[in-house]
């Protein structure tokens, strides 16, 4: 009898290590991409890095060296219209989803923007195309943010509801009972509670916009000089690197390389951020 | 049979002129589910009344009726529900809560909000203080939660920062700031230990003199300590209510003789 107790706990102990050694073998497994991505671009781009790579202007055709000043610019400026254009839209459809959406109509806007956030980035663009290019008769970053407010819309809606719902009813309930109106209780109770949680699904849609070049093909287009006019084609971070990546000029590719290990490492730092900010964020909602 | 025990056996011309609420034939729904049948009551005017019964009979749900919070978690309800003799129907919800006060359940003090603020909230999102007047009433609400002495040096921490029983004297006084004239609670001691449940009660005593308290609570020890009058309910319907020590000592109805002594429920 008693050897039999122990022989299953002998079995019980392996199945455990085994499956916990098959659980880190796949975690491993789903990390090589990353890491090879990240480890080849630096080795591929560590030798286009210097300070002149990111404050100069890239050089004309034919001309070693040049940085991407204007890219980077160029990237920022973008996203800062793609959160002008989307977050409104995406922070008031979420309360409203949360709130207010529990009828057919909110059933059908989920839907939609489940759909919206499958839809190939390069039929956003064409839609950014025809919507802001064509009647503006230019190609403009004003439309390259239009295309990422549209691919930043369903990541930063659902992430404003998901996390507006996982605000305790019981909070919602207290400020109803004090007699305050539903709308105040949203904006002032509800929403606060939330904001960390908000925070992280819009810094998640902003990486996701960063790393976009199919939207910015036909909309911002790209320039090789600096610019900060909205109204004309903007230079982007990655729309540099399509057009280095394929260049037959060797200094050209290593500086996409370059290019494309800056935009890893600031997608990463804006990931690490929104960790820090969001830190303890359920930690608050315990009751 | 039913029918004429609703009706208090303590009912007088001096208990019609001090009602604060009456409800008259209350019926509540969840969708298709019955919650409350025909609950008729009068609650006096300075008074505590118990609501006591097995889990699920309705007493919450009365309870949420009575400040128009059933239909906030998509209920429904029929008949008349008085308050000063006015129909708590015929206005704005939101008006009839700032008068009719609600304690929950689980402490729930605005998890964002410093203690201050927390107690603040109520006259500030109502825009209903002028700025020098809330640091008096946080004050004045804090005194009558009897909790001002605890926390009168860490007004800035988070309202989550204090201990549970500490958090539900801070919910009362939320609820106290926006100056009620009847408080609800909910099992307000029912997640707490025994001291904090202690100086809860000993909080509604006091505040009788000012209030008019509705409580619900599944300990019949507490019920009889705290309460002026009791109502049993029983599957949604008040089976007996009266004085509390008639409730407790000798019941008319055997169904809440028996729950009382613990043969049932």
């Amino acid at each position: 009898m008693k050897n039999r107790e122990f022989r299953n706990h002998h079995w019980r102990k392996s199945k455990n290590t085994i499956m916990t050694t098959l659980s880190i073998l796949s975690v491993l497994i789903a990390v090589i991409p990353l890491f090879l991505i990240f480890f080849y671009t630096l080795a591929q781009g560590i030798s286009a890095l210097n300070i002149d790579f990111f404050i100069h202007m890239p050089k004309p055709v034919g001309e070693n060296g040049g940085g991407m000043a204007n890219a980077l610019m160029g990237t920022a400026i973008l996203i800062g219209l793609g959160c002008l254009f989307g977050l409104p839209i995406s922070i008031f459809a979420g309360i409203y989803l949360a709130e207010y959406g529990n009828n057919a109509f909110g059933q059908t806007v989920r839907f939609f923007t489940d759909v919206l956030s499958g839809v190939p980035s390069i039929v956003v663009g064409v839609v950014a195309y025809i919507l802001v290019v064509i009647p503006m008769k230019q190609f403009s970053a004003l439309a390259g943010g239009v295309a990422l407010a549209i691919l930043m819309i369903p990541t930063a809606t659902r992430t404003t509801e998901e996390m507006i719902k996982l605000v305790p009813p019981s909070y919602r309930e207290a400020a109803l009972a004090i007699g305050i109106p539903q709308w105040k209780a949203t904006l002032r109770i509800i929403l606060p509670t939330a904001l960390k949680g908000i925070t992280t699904g819009i810094l998640l849609a902003i990486a996701r916009a960063a790393g976009e070049t199919a939207p910015l093909l036909f909309t911002a287009l790209g320039n090789r000089f600096w610019s900060t006019n909205i109204y004309h084609p903007m230079a982007s971070l990655t729309v540099f690197i399509y057009d280095y990546a394929k260049a037959p000029f060797d200094d050209w590719n290593r500086q996409a390389w370059g290019a494309a290990f800056v935009l890893i490492v600031l997608i990463f730092i804006v990931n690490i951020t929104f960790r820090y900010v969001t830190r303890g964020r359920y930690a608050d909602n315990q009751n | 049979m039913i029918e004429t025990l609703q009706m208090p056996s303590i009912l007088s011309e001096s208990f019609e002129t001090d009602t604060k609420l009456e409800t008259k034939n209350v019926n509540a729904f969840f969708g298709k589910t019955q919650a409350l049948r025909n609950v008729s009551l009068r609650i006096q005017k300075n008074h505590v009344v118990a609501i006591i019964g097995p889990s699920g009979c309705g007493k919450s749900t009365f309870l949420r009726c009575l400040n128009r919070m059933h239909e906030v978690a998509g209920g429904s309800m029929n008949g008349t529900i008085l308050l000063d003799g006015e129909d708590i129907h015929e206005n704005d919800p939101v008006n009839l809560r700032r008068r009719v006060g609600m304690v929950f359940q689980k402490p729930n003090p605005f998890p964002t909000m410093s203690i201050f603020d927390n107690v603040a909230a109520g006259i500030r999102l109502n825009g209903m203080a002028r700025k020098n007047h809330i640091a008096e009433t946080v004050e004045r609400s804090l005194q009558q939660a009897a909790l001002w002495n605890e926390v009168k040096d860490s007004l800035s921490k988070s309202g989550m920062s204090i201990s549970g029983g500490q958090q539900q004297r801070l919910c009362i006084a939320r609820a106290l700031a926006v100056n009620p004239e009847v408080l609800l609670m909910d099992e307000p001691a029912s997640a707490l230990d025994p001291i904090s449940t202690a100086k809860i009660e000993e909080l509604i005593y006091e505040l009788k003199k000012d209030y008019t308290i509705v409580i619900v609570t599944h300990n019949m020890q507490q019920a009889a300590r705290v309460s002026d009058e009791t109502a049993f309910f029983y599957l949604g319907e008040i089976i007996e209510f009266d004085n509390t020590k008639k409730i407790f000592t000798a019941p008319s109805i055997k169904q809440t003789e028996d729950y009382v002594t613990g043969r049932f429920g």
